[in-house]
């Protein structure tokens, strides 16, 4: 039984990151139709925003110490970081530590400009054009994109703490009245969980009650009409654009404490966001979430031992295992609508 | 299908082509087949190629980067450039700066991804197109063995860069291949008297293992070794190679019953399961009445940069590490760092050392042909590169040697100041029977010097 | 010719006379001078050109003529591959039955997924099918290893069976793969002052079987079956209201380009007898789907040049350094050569994806019928120059009416 909990809640955790990706990557696909293999690089950007900030705030004043030699008998250089000369060591400590939710406030405007240029300059000039030149001129852009981090980060993983007060774990076990240390659980993961809820929370609501939100919807069901009534749908679809990138690049941001970022990590997310969103149903939200979470689950589950056991490595396969039954069971995903990208 | 005119089409065509072939004047094998003098690429003019085959792209691109500075290095200090390096405190005095066999040495590059069809592709390139002799570097097994082999058919010799698992100098081990660098084995036989004398030896051991080959003969490495001890095995785990997020193997870890987690993984893969494991908080648990501990077999300094803070008094072992202060390893950091700014890492080492034993065996051979340069190899002991004195064994073609058990700085000085060394393994702790079960299964053939 | 329209001919010879002149097509450059690094007539990359053609060629079948899109190709290519060695190391080193293998076992597993996987069509056919490939590849990569080799492959060892041939070699090595005795490794030069021209039996090999695949990949573009999987990419609701079942003709075009893919991955092994499972990972897939949009989807000669292009992107860009950029700039004053080379060091050597990426985006903005919209762009120009009239724009996309 804890074990099973424990299971759910990993499912959980990673249900969240594959459904904020995928949230993002349906976005793209339900309102503009376009199928984005630069996604995964949006998440990546999104990492190394909370990077590059985690670098900015710590460029240091160097200064030479005599007393100590570095690894060649020269003497040792100590680096101080600025934020800590200026705001002293307890405050500016306190912001380095911190860099990782402060990164949060600068990826939202960055990631949406990324992605409005994106739109402008290259995809609004797609989306006549078959779905094979997308695929190509996407992935072309997901190379470029990541061969630039690679240039200038390297090809290594970068670590990127989360702030002190997250580092460590709770015993979730002990509170529900199970022995202590059979539920522990990660304080940063429970973070991100709930930050992704919070998203997904809002960008459902934004589509739902907003005036904006309702013309979007309706441009997905139905652009030629929504057109014809005067309505500049293409200039909404930018916005969405923008949003996509900026729910993608949150999603970044919030995994770096998880496992260091790398230039590959969205190469790594690719395949699988793009499962999720079909398992969930093309175009559809709803699914693309709830298949997130669903498959993250699962994706658990297949790893404990036991299961393991019975059935050699199905911990490899299972997410494509089930996208397979569900495909065959259900022709259009979870959620899915008739008609979208059948053809 | 009319059928007519195709055949005399084809005849024309054949007649065409063979009227192309019988032209006597322009096909000259012999200038090749003299140059060549019995075997594969030999070296014409004054000028002698190598091939270095390292990842560019890639998740170990930076570890491939910095093989191919180490081979830089080399290259100079063969062509008597810079300070020479470890040419001083080789044993052997047989290279003199001069190239070798007093060619000049030149080199190509080329990118292996870490994918054993494109190392092999990449290989071939410099064996057919660019004259290579000898190939040399990788960052995994996979693409070691896949090269080794590749070098054995055509006849070349193959001097393996980074590679840890058993079967590259076992179940897979070639004639013209060679391995300076250490193995699963020896990490278990060097790790486990250190482990025993830091954790004790009644201990429950569980295991995360990378599924593929390395991650399985480091398993049984590990396993065999601290068994032998008294530790329990009381699970293991494989984990996929594309897992990112290790989270749901590492959760179940406490409630095991195990009170020591080995991670069986490298580069990527132990990044991730590090830092997922000090996440849950697993080094601040105590289980038995023991404080609960994580081991990682092969450390390696560029990933531990990966992990952070994580590493900070985590066991492993490494092949070697730039703070040794034996004078060969000290000769070495220091042309090192003078070129490039920082320390080398263990790749760079052993890079840097299989070129130069390579040149120094080509030497000794007096001559360029793979038997005789396989001939000088084998058995050939030699000190002053780092590990101490040090044997490459005929019969499998593995360096015996010492071996490092490091664990990770808790208050590092600077940037690459990760790792500190805790005991120096002497080289017959870690040494095994040729026929030992964990290598058995493969044959090394014979030299192969190619056409 | 042949049952080709003139224009199918012509195509036909063009493939035949770059496949059989590549190693001096592919040489042009004499060996002593700086742009030597940019020859690729060495047997290794003209093997993958003709090997990575034929599969591209095979995919085209499927995707060009019936628009469905497969993500999973490379399952079909590796399990040929597998198939291949185990047969060199059960049977003996001869290549044909070694291929012969590879096709049917590749025909078979694409039997096996284009039946399931074409129940659905769009995306979800994709997804499925990369569903499948990925399956194939973690499980051949991990609990396969006894079958597969796992990370290292599967290759040839001194103790295999090889039960029509011998073991080891009398010099103690593995036998290396043969067509009846004419060793696929075998090469003749051709030395011409500073040019030198290498001629591999197992180059000819490929050639001709790329070739012959050719020539059938045009015939069954011309054919009614041809012309049957085109209207289900037109539209298969009309195709099913005139009272015709599509599925039996997709399941035919998947097997048949499924046994391609085999036939590359046979081919592959038996020039280099080692099949790794990489070759089945989802990036090989999308490597032959961008080999195929890159060339032109859905013409003849489109995904020969697309292979062609990305082969020669990985293997001469990769292989450029530093030191080589330092020669070629020479002729530059230092400080200008240090800058030059700084500029130019990012896109080639370990910058030759970004290089890719960038030559991606350009084709496919500028040109989006692919290479080959190009190469009829440039022969437009002059044929304009010829004759003062327009040019009529038809290219190997519209279907001609032969037959």
């Amino acid at each position: 039984m804890d074990a099973f909990i424990l299971q759910i809640l990993n499912g959980l955790d990673k249900g969240s990151a594959y459904a904020l990706i995928a949230l993002g990557l349906t976005l793209i696909f339900g309102t503009l139709g376009v199928v984005n293999f630069a996604h995964g690089a949006l998440f990546m950007i999104g990492a190394f925003v909370a990077v590059t900030v985690s670098r900015i705030l710590s460029i240091s004043m160097v200064v030479e110490d005599p007393t100590k030699t570095d690894f060649l008998g020269n003497p040792a250089k100590i680096s101080t970081p600025y934020v800590e000369e200026w705001f002293g060591p307890t405050i500016g400590a306190g912001i380095l530590d911190w860099a990782v939710p402060i990164s949060i406030i600068i990826a939202i405007p960055i990631m949406i400009v990324i992605g409005v240029i994106m739109e402008r300059g290259l995809i609004q000039h797609f989306y006549k054009r078959p779905h094979a030149d997308q695929i190509l001129v996407t992935f072309g852009l997901a190379i470029v994109l990541q061969e630039v981090i690679k240039y200038f980060y390297g090809a290594n993983p970068i670590p990127t703490p989360a702030p002190a007060a997250f580092i460590g774990s709770f015993d979730f076990g002990a509170m529900i009245g199970f022995d202590p240390n059979t539920i522990i659980y990660p304080y940063w993961r429970l973070v991100y969980f709930a930050f992704s809820a919070i998203i997904i929370a809002v960008v459902f609501a934004f589509l739902q009650f907003t005036t904006f939100g309702m013309v979007v919807r309706a441009g997905m069901a139905d652009r030629e009409t929504v057109g014809l009534l005067g309505i500049n749908i293409d200039k909404r679809f930018t916005m969405m654009f923008g949003l996509a990138a900026a729910v993608a690049g949150l999603a970044g941001v919030m995994y770096a404490p998880i496992n260091s970022p790398n230039y590959h990590m969205g190469m790594d997310f690719l395949v699988l966001s793009f499962i999720v969103v079909v398992v969930g149903g093309m175009g559809s939200l709803g699914g693309a979430v709830l298949a997130g979470f669903l498959l993250g689950i699962l994706e658990s589950f297949a790893s404990m031992s036991a299961v393991i056991e019975l059935i050699p490595g199905i911990n490899q396969v299972i997410i494509y295992l089930v996208a397979i039954i569900i495909l065959l069971t259900r022709p259009r995903g979870l959620l899915g609508r008739k008609g979208v990208m059948e053809d | 299908m009319s059928k007519k005119i195709t055949r005399r089409g084809v005849l024309a065509v054949t007649a065409g082509a063979g009227a192309a072939l019988a032209m006597p004047t322009i096909f000259d094998g012999s200038v090749w087949a003299d140059g060549h003098s019995g075997f594969t690429n030999a070296p014409q003019g004054d000028t002698v190629t190598l091939g270095f085959n390292v990842p560019q792209t890639g998740p170990y691109a930076d570890e491939g980067a910095d093989e191919l500075r180490a081979y830089e290095l080399a290259v100079e200090h063969l062509n008597g450039g810079g300070d020479g390096g470890m040419m001083s405190t080789f044993s052997s005095k047989k290279l003199q700066g001069n190239g070798i066999l007093g060619k000049k040495v030149e080199y190509v590059t080329g990118d292996t991804q870490t994918k054993s069809d494109a190392a092999r592709a990449s290989a071939k390139s410099m064996i057919e197109k660019d004259g290579a002799v000898m190939v040399t570097g990788g960052s995994s097994s996979g693409v070691a063995v896949a090269v080794q082999a590749l070098c054995q058919e055509a006849g070349i010799i193959f001097m393996a860069g980074l590679t840890h698992s058993n079967d590259t100098t076992g179940k897979d081990k070639r004639a013209n291949g060679f391995r300076h660098f250490f193995n699963s084995y020896m990490s278990g036989a060097a790790l486990a008297p250190v482990l025993a004398a830091n954790y004790g030896t009644d201990r429950k051991a569980y295991h995360l293992t990378a599924d593929y080959n390395w991650g399985y003969t480091t398993e049984e490495a590990v396993r065999s070794s601290t068994e032998a001890m008294g530790w329990e095995t009381v699970n293991a785990v494989k984990t996929p190679l594309a897992s990112t997020d290790f989270s749901s193997y590492i959760a179940p870890v406490l409630n095991s019953g195990a009170d020591v987690l080995v991670l069986n993984h490298y580069g990527g893969n132990m990044v991730n399961s590090l830092t997922n494991a000090v996440q849950f908080g697993l080094r601040d648990k105590s289980i038995n009445n023991k404080n609960f501990e994580i081991i990682v077999p092969l450390y390696s300094r560029l990933m531990a940069k990966g992990a952070g803070a994580n590493v900070k008094g985590i066991f492993g072992s490494t092949n070697w590490h730039w703070s040794l202060q034996d004078e060969g390893s000290k000769a070495f950091v220091k042309s090192f760092g003078t070129k490039y700014g920082f320390p080398p890492s263990q790749a760079a080492h052993t890079c840097y050392v299989q070129a130069m034993l390579y040149a120094d065996a080509v030497e000794r051979a007096g001559s360029f042909n793979p038997c005789a340069v396989v001939e000088a190899l084998e058995g050939f002991e030699f000190d002053g590169m780092g590990n101490g004195p040090t044997l490459y064994r005929a019969e499998d073609h593995q360096c015996f040697k010492d071996v490092l058990v490091v664990k990770g700085k808790e208050n590092p000085d600077s940037e690459f100041d990760l790792l500190e060394i805790v005991e120096v393994t002497p080289a017959e702790k870690v040494t095994y029977a040729a026929d030992h079960p964990q290598f058995a299964g493969g044959q090394l053939g014979t030299c192969n010097p190619g056409a | 010719m042949l049952g080709l329209t003139r224009k199918d001919t012509t195509i036909l010879l063009i493939v035949t006379v770059l496949a059989l002149g590549a190693p001096f097509l592919l040489n042009p450059f004499p060996i002593s001078s700086p742009l030597a690094q940019f020859n690729a007539g060495y047997p290794d990359l003209m093997q993958r050109f003709v090997i990575f053609g034929i599969f591209a060629i095979g995919f085209n079948i499927l995707f060009g003529l019936t628009g469905y899109l497969s993500f999973g190709h490379a399952a079909f290519l590796g399990v040929g591959s597998y198939a291949g060695v185990w047969m060199f190391k059960l049977l003996g080193m001869n290549v044909i039955p070694a291929i012969l293998a590879s096709m049917i076992v590749a025909g078979l597993f694409s039997v096996l997924i284009g039946y399931i996987s074409l129940r659905r069509s769009g995306i979800y056919f994709s997804i499925l099918t990369l569903a499948f490939a990925q399956m194939s590849f973690s499980l051949a990569y991990s609990v396969l290893t006894p079958i597969t080799g796992g990370e290292t492959g599967l290759q040839l060892s001194l103790n295999d069976p090889r039960i029509l041939g011998q073991s080891v070699t009398p010099d103690g090595n593995i036998p290396v793969p043969s067509l009846f005795g004419l060793e696929m490794g075998e090469n003749t030069r051709l030395v011409i002052s500073n040019w030198v021209f290498t001629f591999n039996v197992g180059y000819y090999f490929c050639a001709v079987i790329l070739i012959l695949a050719f020539y059938l990949s045009i015939r069954i573009f011309r054919s009614p079956f041809g012309l049957m999987l085109r209207a289900i990419k037109t539209n298969q609701t009309r195709l099913n209201y005139t009272g015709l079942n599509p599925k039996p003709y997709t399941l035919a075009a998947f097997v048949i380009s499924g046994m391609y893919a085999g036939l590359a991955g046979g081919l592959m092994v038996a020039m280099d007898p080692l099949a790794g499972a990489e070759r089945m990972f989802w990036t090989a897939s999308g490597e032959v789907v961008l080999m195929a949009i890159l060339g032109g989807a859905g013409t003849l000669i489109g995904p020969i040049l697309g292979a062609g292009f990305i082969k020669y992107m990985e293997n001469i860009v990769s292989k450029i350094n530093e030191t080589i950029l330092h020669n070629w700039f020479a002729f530059l004053p230092d400080g200008l050569e240090d800058i030059v080379v700084s500029m130019v060091y990012p896109f080639i050597g370990k910058g030759w994806h970004l290089t890719l990426g960038i030559l991606f985006m350009l084709v496919v903005i500028f040109l989006p019928g692919g290479l080959v919209e190009g190469g009829q762009r440039i022969g437009r120009i002059f044929r304009r120059k010829k004759k003062k009239e327009t040019g009529d724009g038809s290219g190997a996309t519209t279907v001609n009416p032969a037959e």
